[in-house]
């Protein structure tokens, strides 16, 4: 008999193989922490909700944006198994050949036994045709989804929008949580208070089976986050005076600024040509975004707070001011101006040449005397308290920055531009060296000519510091976050501090207001009024290498109490007290009286209806068969133009408005198109429009 | 004598492995609960009206305990009687299925029993060719140290195993490879175990490596073999002859003989299986065997799904275990024959390591306290019959549980008490208690 040896190596073999066994399940269970995350790929499902964007309103506490409930057409390919599809591609508007590819792109995007996006954004009327006949199309449901609602259909540029995140956003974003197919604020204010707007989204986690079927939650919910609402956002914008403000510069390129000096808060903020928000929500985005991106007008651009212009006669007000505080001359400092300055040799052009019109700095404000505001400019620079030009003009530009000018404001929308007030160097770099160069060399900046550039925002921002005598407030749009928190605090202490103090005397500041309102009362803007108010006001033409002077206005009201300061500017529309000035008079009537006369009305629909596009850009769009572009996004129907005198609750579906306002835009436009002028004669001008034209005239050719 | 025990039975029963016994049981009727485990629906409910798995479970728990306690109250000298008559009527009946048989998961094996239950007979087969193999040994007649014994336990236990194959069940078939334990215990020489190990490794050489590779490898290793040994060979030619057959031998193994079993003894999914545990793909269509019409339904499922699941459920078990029915996986049903054959992992996800090594503690404790069994054995019956059922258990055990952790291939066997069957839990349950009745009349000599 075999002794228990043999039993010793069977217990051996069968040792070793439960060693095995272990070693295996040691590298499995304890050494290995994929198994763990496949694991939750294959039964965990994260759902995101998304809690409701933030809200904001104007300064009566009226909705600018709003959120509603879009439904897209949602699909299991799998269970999407005897469908209708002749009925379904009926409804929706698509062969079936689209139907088989739309299917086929779900299933790459989303797998067989997943949701996926069929059809998104459904219109009311489909909407209600689907859920009729949603019996037939098994494996279809309806989704929900919150999409932005603009029930004024104004402020496009300043709210922004929202889209879906790309790759790109994500890169930028990693640290946020972002994830594919989510949708963040983009542009304007949308995107400057995204954290504040978006709120935090839940995750809700469920228990998914092998065949992609929700089990119930996980672990009962315990790792469930809850979605907690935007926050709302609170500005002192006015939506009626928004609208009026791009009502009046539509058919033109523009832009109006208006901020409460009090307080810094933009009133309004227009830039033309602009589009309707509305038109950039839900399915009308596919078919807006491409029109608005190659418009050779730029709707997208929001000019007021980007466009450059040089401020021309609306910097004269600032060039005294450093001219006083210099002791360089008093309130009664007259120049004997007769049409003409000729004191650096090449004559310098003044509109006026009857004698004493600039007999005083109250008479020359008013008059918008050149000649005057040059000799300033160059005793500024010549100042012999400085030893030369360039520490003359170095003084001088710390004057002009701490006004405002020439740097980035900090407003709290994204992409603003500094403009530009030159430096030193770039005369330097001119004229061959800082020796070469005097007062003489870059006198027009005395005027707001020459290399000086401002966004209409900065010059709305000069006219604040003018009615506040000496300080502003950074301009911006939020007052105030719903359940501030201390971040949000932070972010807004800037807004609510004083900038720029100066040391500028009152007795300064008043000389030039009453100069200013004597532009109103006899001056270059005599003929603009605001009823029962008192206004200062400078006027501007500005010369401009793109073609017809750019008409700017700037003012404040009242006189003698600010609440309200305006920049209006108007691009190659000629006198600045033609367009910019009764545009800037009727935003403050509006905004002072709540209301306008019945005289004041007719010229709203006058000057909301005139055409002052360059013929340039006019021409862009007849050669390359976009005549439809000619007419703006802009609402511009009947119901809205009245809309100071309705209650503003709009209970109208705004989608529906904008596809009537838009069929009236095309009947509109097609009687029109003919009597456009074709001028051909500007075609070298045409260039420094900008460069997407440039582009386009290439390729054209 | 046999008269006592029949009034005392529970007199010289081995309760530890009672114990066990029932231990493991219930563990299985857990974790098939775990797997069938909704909680929206009313479980308790269900209990009663046996329409669950687990339910069944108990049922046929409940109805082994009834078989196991008959077992017991049986005289001893039952077995050895009819263990001849019993491996006659078992291979009777596994040819029957070929007549009679119902196809269950592609596999002709059963037959339908009154009450919609099924007969698998290659399962009860295990039972009695141990019976057999133990009768035989155990015969004043048989030397089993001489080469005729051998062949002819080998070829009795060939027997069921081939018959099993042929209604495609591989695994089955597989298990009785589990008796070579018994063999070698009574005198099976080592040199066989080595052989059929170094065969194994060459096989799985085979699927790891090219041919031509793995040919120049082997004659390398014969070439330094015959040069490191040079001295003695001269003395004795007629060794480096042998050195050359094994490697002829070897060298026909590698080209002929494996290829030759993979496309054309083995199916088109069970090569694959083999081949993807070594991660490689195996091309379908060099086998002869799926290219004929056979409407077996494996044909064609070349995935390893099921394997990588497994091994998804056990390795996100992590250390401590997800805990008791918070299994993900099985939860959501991602491992497919969860209740049966992998129903490992679904231990091994809710309890994670600790749990996966208790349980396999348990199961070697059991194991080494069988072989104890075997060994304290008077007759030669009783210690063959616990060496089979060692076999057969460490068989199932080891195959099962390395199938689902992904260290061999998937072949259809069943955790042994755990898995949901009421074949299966019979079977074993018979399978034990014959031992422990055998192991109550240790004192005998049965022949």
């Amino acid at each position: 008999m075999y002794n228990s040896n043999r039993a010793r190596i069977i217990q051996i073999i069968i040792g070793v193989i439960f060693s095995l066994i272990i070693l295996q399940l040691i590298g499995l269970q304890i050494f290995s922490s994929k198994y763990v995350l496949a694991a939750n790929n294959n039964a965990i499902f994260r759902r995101i909700i998304y809690p409701d964007r933030g809200i904001i309103f104007d300064r009566k506490k009226r909705a600018l944006l709003e959120n509603t409930i879009s439904y897209d057409l949602v699909v299991i390919p799998n269970e999407a198994k005897g469908v209708d599809t002749a009925t379904l591609c009926n409804i929706l508007k698509i062969s079936k050949e689209e139907y088989a590819k739309r299917m086929i792109e779900v299933i790459i995007k989303n797998s067989r036994v997943k949701l996926g996006i069929f059809e998104p954004f459904l219109s009311t009327e489909e909407y209600a045709q689907l859920t009729e006949n949603l019996y037939r199309f098994p494996g279809f449901s309806l989704s929900e989804r919150s999409i932005r609602n603009y029930p004024y259909n104004t402020a496009a540029h300043v709210l922004g929008y929202v889209a879906e995140v790309d790759q790109k956003f994500l890169e930028k974003h990693e640290a946020d949580g972002y994830e594919m197919g989510d949708y963040a604020g983009m542009t304007g204010l949308e995107k400057q208070y995204e954290t504040v707007l978006m709120g935090q989204r839940g995750v809700k986690r469920f228990l998914r089976d092998n065949k992609g079927k929700i089990q119930g939650p996980f672990e009962k919910g315990q790792f469930d986050t809850v979605a907690i609402a935007g926050r709302n956002l609170y500005t002192s914008m006015d939506v009626e005076v928004q609208q009026l403000a791009e009502k009046l510069l539509q058919h033109k390129i523009g832009s109006a600024v208006a901020i409460n000096p009090k307080t810094g808060s933009i009133i309004a903020m227009a830039s033309s040509p602009g589009y309707n928000p509305n038109l950039l929500t839900g399915n009308q985005r596919r078919k807006t975004i491409g029109r608005l991106l190659t418009d050779t007008a730029r709707p997208i651009y929001n000019r007021a707070i980007k466009g450059q212009y040089p401020p021309g006669s609306t910097f004269k007000p600032m060039g005294a001011l450093i001219a006083l505080d210099e002791g360089l001359i008093t309130p009664s400092f007259g120049y004997n101006c007769f049409g003409l300055y000729t004191a650096c040799g090449d004559p310098r052009k003044c509109e006026h040449h009857n004698a004493g019109h600039a007999a005083n700095l109250q008479l020359a404000l008013a008059y918008s005397c050149n000649s005057y505001f040059l000799q300033v400019f160059r005793m500024a620079i010549d100042n012999p308290k400085y030893h030369n030009a360039k520490l003359g003009y170095l003084k001088w530009k710390e004057y002009v920055n701490s006004f405002g000018l020439g740097r980035k404001l900090g407003i709290d929308l994204p992409s603003e531009n500094r403009a530009s007030i030159p430096d030193t160097a770039q005369y330097n770099k001119d004229f061959g060296g800082a020796k070469y160069w005097n007062s003489c060399y870059m006198l027009t900046l005395g005027i707001g000519q020459d290399r000086m550039t401002a966004t209409p925002l900065q010059l709305a921002n000069t006219m604040a510091f003018i009615a506040n005598e000496g300080y502003y407030y950074t301009p911006h749009f939020v007052d105030s976050v719903e359940e501030e928190d201390d971040t949000d605090k932070e972010v807004l202490a800037k807004y609510r501090t004083k900038q720029a103090v100066t040391k500028i005397p009152k007795a300064y500041f008043d000389i030039i207001k009453e100069g200013m309102h004597d532009v109103t009362v006899f001056g270059t803007a005599a003929f603009i009024k605001v009823p029962g108010h008192e206004f200062c006001a400078k006027t501007g033409t500005a010369q401009n290498p793109h073609g017809k002077n750019h008409s700017l206005f700037v003012c404040f009201a009242p006189k003698d109490n600010p609440k309200i300061a305006i920049a209006v500017v108007v691009e190659n529309a000629g006198f600045g007290a033609t367009w910019a000035g009764p545009i800037a008079g009727l935003l403050m009537e509006k905004y002072l009286n709540d209301t306008l006369t019945k005289e004041s009305k007719t010229k709203v629909d006058y000057l909301a209806n005139v055409d002052l596009m360059p013929a340039n850009i006019k021409e862009w769009y007849i050669r390359n068969n976009k005549t439809d572009m000619l007419t703006p996004l802009n609402y511009n129907n009947d119901e809205l133009s009245d809309i100071w005198d309705m209650e503003m609750v709009s209970e109208v579906a705004p989608i529906k408005t904008t596809v009537d306002t838009l069929k009236k835009i095309d009947t509109f436009q097609k009687n029109k198109t003919p009597n456009t002028p074709t001028p051909s004669k500007q075609k070298n001008k045409e260039s420094a429009i900008n460069p997407i034209q440039k582009k386009k005239k290439v390729s054209s050719k | 004598m046999a008269a006592t025990n029949n009034n005392n039975f529970s007199k010289g029963t081995d309760l530890a492995v009672i114990l066990l016994y029932a231990i493991m049981v219930a563990i299985g009727v857990l974790c098939i609960f775990m797997v069938e485990y909704n909680p929206n629906s009313n479980w308790s409910n269900s209990f009663l009206t046996a329409k669950t798995n687990f339910s069944k479970q108990i049922y046929f728990s409940l109805f082994c305990a009834f078989i196991a306690i008959f077992i017991l109250l049986l005289d001893s000298k039952v077995f050895t009687a009819l263990a001849n008559l019993s491996y006659g009527a078992g291979i009777l009946l596994m040819l029957a299925t070929f007549v009679l048989g119902k196809n269950i998961n592609g596999s002709k094996s059963w037959i339908p029993i009154a009450g919609g239950f099924n007969l698998q007979p290659a399962e009860l087969c295990k039972i009695f060719t141990a019976l057999f193999l133990a009768k035989f040994i155990s015969k004043p007649e048989t030397d089993f140290k001489n080469l005729k014994s051998h062949l002819i336990a080998g070829a009795a236990i060939a027997l069921p195993a081939v018959l099993s194959i042929l209604q495609h069940e591989m695994g089955l078939a597989l298990v009785y490879s589990a008796f070579i334990f018994a063999m070698y215990r009574e005198g099976l020489p080592p040199v066989i175990l080595i052989v059929l190990l170094s065969f194994a490794i060459l096989v799985i050489a085979t699927l790891l490596l090219e041919p031509t590779v793995l040919a120049i490898i082997l004659t390398v290793i014969a070439g330094l073999f015959i040069f490191s040994m040079i001295k003695k060979f001269k003395r004795n030619k007629s060794k480096i002859l042998i050195v050359l057959a094994i490697w002829g031998i070897c060298f026909g193994t590698v080209r002929f003989a494996v290829p030759y079993i993979f496309n054309h003894v083995f199916e088109c999914y069970q090569s694959t299986r083999i081949y993807s545990m070594v991660g490689k793909e195996y091309d379908c269509s060099q086998n002869k065997k799926s290219a004929t019409p056979s409407g077996d339904h494996h044909g064609k499922k070349p995935d390893d799904y099921n394997v990588k699941q497994s091994k998804i459920a056990i390795g996100s078990g992590g250390f401590w275990g997800r805990g008791f029915l918070k299994g993900t996986q099985t939860r959501g049903k991602y491992v497919p024959e969860q209740h049966t054959d992998f129903i490992f992992t679904s231990l091994g996800e809710a309890f994670g390591f600790v749990g996966t090594f208790t349980f396999l503690a348990l199961y070697l404790f059991f194991l080494f306290r069988l072989i104890r069994i075997a060994e304290r054995q008077r007759s030669t019956f009783s210690r063959v019959y616990a060496y089979s059922v060692v076999g057969i258990f460490f068989f199932h055990i080891a195959v099962n549980i390395s199938m689902t952790i992904g260290l061999f291939p998937v072949v259809g066997i069943p955790l042994p008490l755990i898995s949901y069957g009421g074949s299966s839990l019979l079977t074993f349950t018979v399978l034990l208690f014959i031992l422990l009745r055998l192991d109550a009349d240790r004192q005998m000599v049965l022949r």
